[in-house]
């Protein structure tokens, strides 16, 4: 029987390992994720966890652990954020080149400076081109959700890539929620065995993994992780299916929220969607015809249900806890790659707000819809901007 | 006519047509390390192949494993430079999981073990895992085209360190990790030299069989970056243990008071006390170590560089608790 309980999402993940029966674990301890590996080391010293626990002197070593236990053909799990996720960032590239299935819970923080240890999504959002699949939970339940749904797209074959799973620092991470955990034995009948075909270190079948290749080799490499992400599009969609049968919770790439006759979406990721979704309810009662969207999943980019989503709005509000400067958000970056050569598009208008843990209010979402509309009536107006910024002190 | 047995096994890990330079004594520690570990593994497990390998990259990993091709007869993995030690834990901990029997073994050369990868290495030691890192010591970062590393020798020309108008070279004493390694009271730290196989074979064996991790640092000439002879690397090594630049010691669980030396030979007159070694009169002057390579070269215009060499050397053996007399070449 599932268990209906409370817990934080930082535990939610540590459930989701424990489930998931990873044989190496390796981490190190940073805020907002320290629970992660605290709690884990719980299971490990009650024996409600069979692993291996490495307590690495760092997240380059926490990465570098799990590449090596993975590439000796055991499913690996690690936790981190922020500065700990930047520091893997060399071999985060490794990981995916080597096509190891890896699964990162990453609590979802900001990146120095000025150092702070609070919400936004810059960590996961600078490694986009690592080769990583991302899933970005709203709740604890998905956080816990989408760890076992990590490993089982991660070790499919035709994706063989490691995947990280966001949730918002302190919003998700120290907040106490409602979560069920499901059956072991249905998790077991899930996830199955980890048997790697490529990736062992056997004296009986030595291979060599982790090579130079030269120029005559290396773009192939990098192509296969290109059709690895390409793959990981509908392997993601099957295995959120199964999901659903087994567990009853379902899960899509972009989950849409009052869409049907929007005329602004306001797409979003993570724990934002809450509030989004409330803001929309609002709107509605308005009489504003206001929707949102959520990107459960990140990487690999669903550009195929962004053009659906897209045809649904007149104008898409991006709403984003990241920046690339001079440029904007992501999101912004992404939509428009997915719709620049679409006959009809929505006008798309790009909103960085929340950084560092700034919370999101229904006064910046106002601020956000007024800019909105302007674009949908056809008014000038700014593709990129800052909301909540207190003017008065810069 | 009587067949001479061969001392160690004709077992191959490190497979011959690898892209490493005419003459690279890396190359050679590598073949006698694994050969060794085979031997270890076989007579403390029954199966000579039971080892994995963890490499960080440098030189002797891009000569071994250009894809598709690959120099290696047992499972190997390389991940990047400085961490190799970190791996070799992951992939330690996969075996324990496994049910595997067998050690794992960690390489690296002198930049990815005493500086770029030192943290990796202190964080494997530390956590005691079941693995040997051997460091080949070839004294700079020669993979990239000879860069100093805090394991490069006082004096040394490198591209990095290039003698000049304000400059004799590598201004540092070298840094022996060795030392540092022994700090964390492992069980077993020991410097060797392809310049004495058998004694470095033998300690790779000691420190396969060890439970728990092992640290060994192999002196490797590089006939590249040190602008030596080709066919003169083993001499050359062995010269450096003659003439007390290089020194052979093994540290059991951190025991600095017990370092066990081994007698340099080239007619060294040792002393002992208790059977520790007190004092070593070596007989070949340095400089017949130095003369033989071009990234001394310089230095025998200025003398007192030597002599500086000579009072760093003496500190050096100090800290491992012998008194050397170096001598001066003959005049």
């Amino acid at each position: 029987m599932p268990i209906r309980t409370v817990m934080k999402a930082n535990e939610a993940a540590a459930w989701a390992a424990k489930l998931a029966k990873p044989k190496v674990i390796a981490a190190f301890p940073i805020t907002p994720s320290t629970l992660v590996p605290e709690k884990i080391s719980e299971f490990v010293a009650n024996g409600e966890l069979e692993a291996e626990f490495i307590k690495v002197e760092s997240e380059h070593s926490a990465i570098s652990a799990c590449v090596g236990a993975s590439a000796a053909g055991v499913r690996t799990f690690t936790a981190t954020a922020s500065q700990g996720l930047a520091l893997m960032h060399e071999v985060l590239f490794i990981a995916a080149g080597m096509r190891l299935p890896i699964v990162i819970a990453v609590g979802n923080r900001s990146l120095s400076a000025p150092i702070n240890i609070w919400n936004d999504w810059q960590d996961t959002i600078s490694e986009r081109d690592t080769g990583w699949l991302q899933f970005y939970a709203e709740n604890n339940q998905e956080a816990l959700d989408l760890i076992l749904i990590a490993f089982k797209v991660a070790e499919n074959e035709k994706v063989l890539l490691p995947t990280m799973v966001g949730f918002d620092a302190f919003i998700l991470t120290h907040t106490v929620e409602p979560v069920e955990i499901p059956d072991q034995e249905l998790v077991d009948e899930f996830l199955g065995e980890y048997n790697p075909k490529y990736a062992y270190l056997d004296p009986e079948k030595p291979i060599t993994q982790g090579t130079l290749a030269f120029p005559a080799h290396y773009m192939e490499a990098r192509y296969t992780v290109w059709e690895a992400n390409e793959n990981a599009k509908k392997v993601i969609d099957e295995v959120f299916a199964e999901f659903e049968k087994k567990f009853g919770r379902k899960y899509s790439k972009i989950e849409e929220y009052r869409t049907d006759d929007a005329e602004i979406v306001f797409v979003t990721m993570g724990s934002l969607a809450g509030t989004v979704k409330e803001y929309v309810d609002y709107l509605r009662e308005k009489g504003i015809k206001a929707g949102a969207a959520k990107l459960t999943v990140y990487r690999p980019f669903p550009a195929e249900e962004v053009r659906e989503l897209a045809g649904k709005a007149k104008v898409i509000a991006l709403l984003e806890k990241n920046i690339t400067f001079s440029i904007g958000g992501a999101l912004f970056q992404d939509f428009s790659r997915a719709l620049i050569n679409q006959k009809e598009k929505p006008i798309l208008v790009d909103f960085i707000l929340g950084l560092g843990g700034r919370d999101v209010t229904f006064k910046d979402l106002d601020e956000a819809l007024e800019i909105s509309r302007k674009a949908l009536a056809g008014e000038e107006f700014e593709e990129v901007n800052w909301i909540g910024l207190r003017k008065e002190i810069l | 006519m009587a067949v001479r047995k061969s001392p160690i096994t004709t077992r191959e890990y490190w497979a011959p047509g690898h892209a490493a330079c005419a003459g690279c004594g890396c190359a050679t520690a590598l073949k006698l390390a694994t050969k060794a570990f085979s031997e270890a593994m076989e007579e403390k497990y029954g199966d000579p192949n039971a080892f994995a390998i963890a490499q960080a990259t440098g030189c002797m990993e891009v000569v071994s494993a250009v894809f598709p091709y690959t120099a290696w007869k047992a499972p190997w993995v390389h991940v990047a430079f400085e961490n190799a030690a970190a791996a070799a834990s992951g992939v330690e901990a996969a075996w324990k999981k496994l049910g595997r029997k067998g050690k794992i073994l960690a390489i690296g050369g002198d930049g990815g073990t005493a500086d770029i990868g030192m943290q990796a290495l202190s964080g494997m030691l530390e956590r005691r895992h079941n693995v040997v890192y051997l460091m080949y010591d070839n004294e700079a970062y020669m993979n990239t085209g000879i860069q100093r590393s805090s394991s490069t020798p006082y004096g040394a020309w490198t591209t990095t360190s290039p003698p000049g108008k304000y400059s004799i070279g590598e201004d540092k004493p070298k840094k022996w990790v060795a030392l540092i390694a022994a700090a964390h009271q492992v069980p077993y730290v020991a410097t060797a030299s392809i310049g004495n196989p058998f004694d470095f074979v033998k300690k790779m064996k000691k420190a396969a069989k060890v439970d728990g991790p092992a640290f060994v640092q192999v002196h490797c000439t590089c006939p590249t970056g040190w602008k030596s002879p080709l066919e003169k690397g083993v001499e050359i090594a062995r010269l450096a243990i003659e003439t007390g630049v290089w020194p052979l010691f093994e540290i059991e669980n951190g025991d600095f008071f017990n370092i066990k030396i081994q007698a340099p030979g080239g007619g060294a007159k040792v002393k002992r006390e208790g059977g520790r070694v007190v004092a070593i009169e070596f007989k070949k002057p340095i400089e017949e170590y130095l003369k033989l390579q071009g990234r001394f070269k310089h230095l025998f215009k200025q003398p007192e560089a030597i002599d500086e060499m000579r009072e760093q050397i003496k500190a050096m053996w100090k800290v491992l608790g012998v008194d050397v007399t170096l001598p001066k070449p003959e005049e």
